[in-house]
């Protein structure tokens, strides 16, 4: 059995790009194919990242050697506990949001163009699960650029006009970010001779004072920083994630966040080594002081808001900096709890962002004011946005609640009890933006009589909905089961693994 | 003097690097016309090219081409060039898709400008 | 500890019932009747465990390993169990009470708010039977949350003003209870509760521990200690019977349950003592008893001097623990449950007078004695009761009390009791006076006046004669059980 698990890897990437050819072409004979074979596709991806999570739980790493050329010639794939963990992660919430957006896309989606977006959508979950395989540098980059053309292209491809601008902007400052990217890993490769990222964190310590590795650090985090949305520089992510359409803000917020969020970390734990950020350049005090400002700003501007997507997309950029607080801390605790918000917040931002969608497809309202009483209309979906809402401010026993719980042991157990308050404080501002939306929804005069009652969204948008609903009580009170993969995970990480 | 100039005689390729990129970055942030944006970011990734090539380059190097069985030779490292076509094949459908985006907000709002669209997006 | 099956059922039954009222919404009848019968049920799951908790054992059971700190594990003791009591039987009593309210004034939304106070006691028995401090957290923020849909139930303007005053109270107040338990775990390694406490042998600096406990006071702002109280007259825009059972019986009780589980459970007396921590609550518990009996003077709405007049009361619970000696400790706990059933019963009163004559200001009721004779006397027996006047059993507690100041040697606290006993008089009075002595200036004002309806008169009698039961029989349950909770916490050492 386990000569076919070490052979699965790169079928998480052939399995999507087959899976957007046919999509094409079929599409092309048929507009209604593209859809089921998106989903078989992406369903038979989820189906291999469990069986290769279940396989590595124990801390076994595969790994697969393209070609079977062995580096430093030829590319690796390897699979261990913190990405096997993420994979799952971004391909459930890859598979909900195909199966939301079989009647979502339409929201924004010209139905002659619904094969392309079909297409482009495979290609973007071919760019993810490549950037979550790669045992290679280089190859990291790549796909990094294969997921943020699609996902531009996804973003430019609304019917909003706005839309374009929205795209085109994510597109300039992406690239910029792609640009130092590849600047840092030809540093590296300056300083060391390999891109392999074992050899690399193998081979670096001996450079660890030359200026070289300095600069191959700064790019490379500047640049991962624009791709994460880390403040201050995450410029492009409210017009991108508001304008965008429905579907593609829900996978971007999610799965392409998170994955940018997991090659950052692993370039900087697996590659640089925890070492050589608490002692050789030291950024671990300076990114705590940034992720507090990220946490704190990213709240007051989503208090501010009244377009319901831009409010998520200020709230995202405020949990990303809880993200960065773990990599700030750099502890057992503190990374545990940002591995496991990785989870959360892709499972919250996830229901609450396709939440959205459906209010907007039902009734076209963008703004919270017109959400006015709306829980009467749409009971359900206002019942999963209180209850991901709830997550968000971190109320137990919700998932949210637990990776906070352990970022914020972390950090007291760092002695960074300053931090710890602001971490805590962020979920108070939390719980002002998310409550003005639930006090709207519930205790709201009902708004625009003329619709009607009776507008809950069909049964396609609703499953992924109350599945993600449902995700964030349950994993919550059973925390123990993702913490199974996740403890290991963040262990490897500060041991450099 | 002497060690600017000599300093400047040995790497003279990075300057050259820095200051392409530099005008890249520049035309990129500084220029209103959205295709002399695109111009700038093509630019901006040309000087990243030239640079990962220019450290391809091994003194007294030959090309990387085998030689017949018996004779040796010192070969110019092939790897950065490999990675410099991948990354040129990413740069053109980056260039591709923006210049897509371009020609569509040109059609939506007739002006390729920043200074037009700004106040035609307040319009809207 | 035996494990055992029933702390869970205990927690179990009003979540299902609550899944229950939404599936049977649409049928008032059924809906009511889930809940009185998932109440009854209850009151019997809780008083199958009173023997083994009157004997000296605890029964306990693990739910799910939750986070490092601590599992997600209910533990029954005799604290627990007094709240346990309080909270089950007063459940059933305001159910019946809410069920002649609600459909006496039509209310809307009730599946909602029957959905909402299903969940809430849930949540409250959690609190009584959690056994460490991640377990009582998880159910104080689930209470919190849960008790805001009521608080706000009206929807008017001025409620979603005192829900957002509300909530921005307790979930600060959950803030700071989750920085002082994570706190306490980084320097113990556990939130057990243990009796005696467990934080002395943490080797930890006097500062640190002050500050923690400053952070826990902090997090029990749920026990409304002034100045940070507004919530609670701010959450009178509730209907009444949520002022009633939640605000005079169920959150405000979880809030001083836990300054006491604190007190008794994770510092231990001997080490309040040695920190100074008694002298501290003892300032904030005088101040407030003062300050809001003065307050209650001044109010003219009934459900607001009811409310100031909690604040005050809750602070006699505060002050208890803060004498630190034995007699004070069991005059604390047994308030709990005596202060419970009188202030219930008040609050119903006045329900009962919205309902029967629609007048909430005292200075509308005059000579309302005459047409609802059972509502005022049973309001006065009650204020007598708070007053700590015989034969109710609000003068056990505080006789308690008093002699537990003089075991501690403050006369100060003394002096507090006395003078508070005697506010607590000059703002009932004026309640009793006006209702039933008062003559009203025009004499058909009188007319559209009713008595209240059977089912809500019922729960305000069998409260006030349990108070009279409690006063002639103290022990049974409650003195016992302070006893032996008196004896968890002290072990040796008291005065």
């Amino acid at each position: 059995m386990n000569a076919v698990i070490s052979q699965l890897p790169p079928l998480l990437i052939v399995v999507p790009i087959l899976g957007a050819l046919l999509a094409l072409l079929l599409g092309k004979w048929k507009r209604s194919f593209a859809y089921p074979i998106t989903l078989a596709m992406i369903g038979f991806q989820f189906a291999v990242s469990l069986v290769l999570m279940e396989s590595v739980m124990d801390g076994e790493v595969i790994h697969y050697y393209l070609g079977g050329w062995p580096p430093p010639l030829g590319i690796e794939l390897v699979i261990d506990s913190f990405n096997s963990f993420v994979l799952v992660v971004i391909l459930a919430l890859a598979l909900l949001t195909a199966v939301w957006a079989r009647e979502g896309a339409d929201l924004d989606i010209v139905p002659e163009k619904r094969v392309s977006f079909f297409v482009v959508f495979q290609l973007l979950v071919t760019g993810l699960c490549g950037m979550a395989v790669t045992g290679d540098l280089f190859n990291l980059y790549v796909f990094l650029e294969i997921s943020s053309i699609a996902a531009y292209t996804l973003v430019a491809a609304g019917r909003n006009p706005r839309s374009l601008i929205a795209g085109f902007n994510y597109l300039i400052l992406g690239s910029i970010a792609a640009g130092f990217i590849v600047l840092g890993i030809g540093y590296l490769y300056i300083a060391t001779g390999t891109l392999n990222m074992g050899e690399l964190a193998v081979m670096l310590p001996a450079h660890y004072g030359q200026a070289t590795v300095y600069a191959a650090f700064l790019f490379m985090m500047i640049g991962f920083s624009i791709k994460v949305a880390f403040f201050p520089l995450h410029l492009w992510l409210p017009d991108a994630y508001t304008e965008a359409p429905a579907a593609v803000t829900i996978l971007i917020a999610t799965a392409t966040s998170k994955v940018t969020a997991y090659a950052m970390l692993r370039v900087i734990f697996s590659v640089f080594t925890l070492q050589y950020v608490t002692e050789s350049f030291p950024v671990t005090e300076l990114v705590l002081i940034i992720a507090a400002v990220a946490i704190i700003a990213g709240a007051v501007l989503a208090i501010a808001q009244d377009n319901l997507k831009r409010m998520l997309a200020y709230s995202s950029i405020s949990q990303m900096g809880y993200i960065m607080f773990a990599l700030g801390v750099a502890n057992q605790a503190a990374l545990a709890g940002g591995i496991l918000h990785i989870m959360a917040h892709a499972v919250m931002k996830g229901c609450l962002f396709m939440v959205a969608g459906m209010i907007i497809y039902r009734t076209g309202f963008t703004a919270i004011r017109q959400l006015s009483g709306l829980s009467r209309r749409m009971p359900v979906a206002c019942a999963a946005f209180a209850l991901a809402g709830a997550s968000m401010i971190g109320i137990p026993p919700t998932i949210g609640f637990m990776s906070k719980y352990y970022l914020v042991l972390g950090a007291v157990e760092a002695g960074e009890y300053l931090a710890a308050a602001v971490l805590l404080a962020g979920s108070l501002l939390a719980a002002v933006y998310i409550w003005k939306v639930i006090e709207v929804m519930y205790f709201g005069d009902v708004h625009d009589e003329d619709l009607g009652g009776g507008l809950e969204a069909p049964v396609s948008m609703m499953v992924p909905v109350i599945i993600l609903a449902a995700s964030c009580l349950l994993l919550g009170i059973f925390v123990e089961l993702p913490l199974e993969v996740v403890g290991p995970a963040a262990a490897m990480l500060l041991g450099g693994g | 003097m002497e060690n600017l100039l000599a300093f400047i005689a040995t790497r003279y390729i990075y300057i050259m690097t820095i200051i392409l990129m530099m005008i890249g970055l520049y035309a990129l942030i500084a220029k209103k016309n959205l295709v002399k944006k695109v111009i700038g970011l093509n630019i901006f990734q040309t000087a990243i090219f030239l640079f990962y090539i220019s450290f391809s380059d091994v003194d007294g190097g030959t090309a990387p081409i085998f030689l017949p069985d018996g004779v040796s030779a010192t070969y110019v490292n092939p790897i950065p060039h490999v990675l410099i076509l991948t990354a040129i094949v990413v740069g053109l459908a980056i260039t591709a898709v923006a210049l897509a985006i371009v020609v569509g907000i040109y059609e939506e709002y007739q002006v390729t400008g920043e200074d037009g669209l700004q106040e035609v997006m307040k319009r809207q | 500890m035996i494990p055992g099956i029933l702390p869970l059922l205990a927690i179990t039954i009003p979540l299902a019932a609550a899944a229950l009222i939404i599936a049977t919404g649409r049928h008032m009848n059924l809906r009511d009747s889930v809940t009185l019968g998932a109440a009854a049920s209850m009151v019997v799951v809780v008083l199958a465990m009173l023997p083994e908790i009157l004997a000296g054992g605890r029964i306990g059971i693990t739910l799910v390993p939750l986070l490092p700190g601590g599992d997600l594990a209910l533990r029954v003791d005799a604290l627990g169990m007094i709240f346990g009591l309080v909270a089950s039987v007063l459940w059933l009593l305001n159910s019946l009470y809410s069920i002649g309210y609600m459909r006496a004034l039509k209310e809307h939304d009730q599946t909602r708010f029957y959905f909402c106070f299903a969940i809430a006691i849930a949540a409250a028995i959690g609190i009584a039977f959690s056994a460490n401090l991640v377990t009582l957290y998880v159910f104080y923020e689930v209470l919190t949350l849960i008790t805001y849909p009521l608080v706000v139930h009206v929807g008017t303007p001025e409620a979603m003003q005192a829900g957002r005053k509300y909530l921005a109270y307790l979930l600060g107040g959950g803030i700071c209870l989750l920085a002082a338990t994570i706190l306490t775990y980084t320097l113990t390694g556990t939130t057990e509760f243990i009796p005696g406490g467990f934080l002395a042998g943490a080797g930890a600096a006097a500062l640190s521990l002050q500050v923690i406990f400053l952070l826990y006071l902090g997090g029990f702002v749920k026990a409304a200690w002034m100045p940070f109280h507004a919530w609670l007259p701010a959450a009178m825009v509730a209907p009444t019977p949520v002022s009633a059972f939640l605000h005079a019986v169920a959150v405000v009780t979880a809030g001083v349950f836990g300054v006491v589980r604190v007190a008794g459970w994770v510092y231990g007396v001997d080490l309040m003592a040695d920190l100074g921590l008694g002298v501290l609550l003892a300032v904030i518990a005088s101040f407030t008893i003062i300050t809001a009996s003065l307050f209650a003077l001044a109010q003219d709405n009934l459900k607001r001097r009811l409310a100031y007049s909690t604040v005050a009361q809750l602070s006699y619970i505060l002050l208890g623990v803060s004498m630190l000696s034995t007699a004070g400790l069991t005059g604390a706990v047994i308030h709990i449950p005596f202060h419970a059933f009188q202030k219930i019963a008040l609050f119903f009163c006045a329900g009962a007078v919205i309902v029967g004559a629609g007048r909430e200001n005292i200075s509308d009721m005059k000579g309302i004695g005459r047409k609802m004779p059972v509502t005022a006397v049973m309001c006065a027996a009650a204020a007598a009761g708070i007053c700590g006047l015989p034969p109710f059993c609000g003068l056990v507690s505080k006789v308690y009390l008093s002699i537990g100041a003089v075991q501690a040697g403050e006369l100060a606290l003394l002096g507090v009791i006395i003078v508070s006993a005697v506010l607590n008089v000059a703002y009932f009075f004026p309640i009793i006076h006006t209702m039933i002595i008062a003559r009203p200036s025009d004499d058909r004002a009188l007319d559209t006046v009713t008595e209240a309806p059977l089912i809500m008169l019922v729960p305000i009698i069998l409260a006030v004669t349990a108070s009279v039961a409690f006063f002639f029989f103290p022990a049974v349950p409650f003195l016992d059980l302070a006893e032996i909770a008196i004896a968890d916490m002290s072990g040796a050492g008291l005065p």
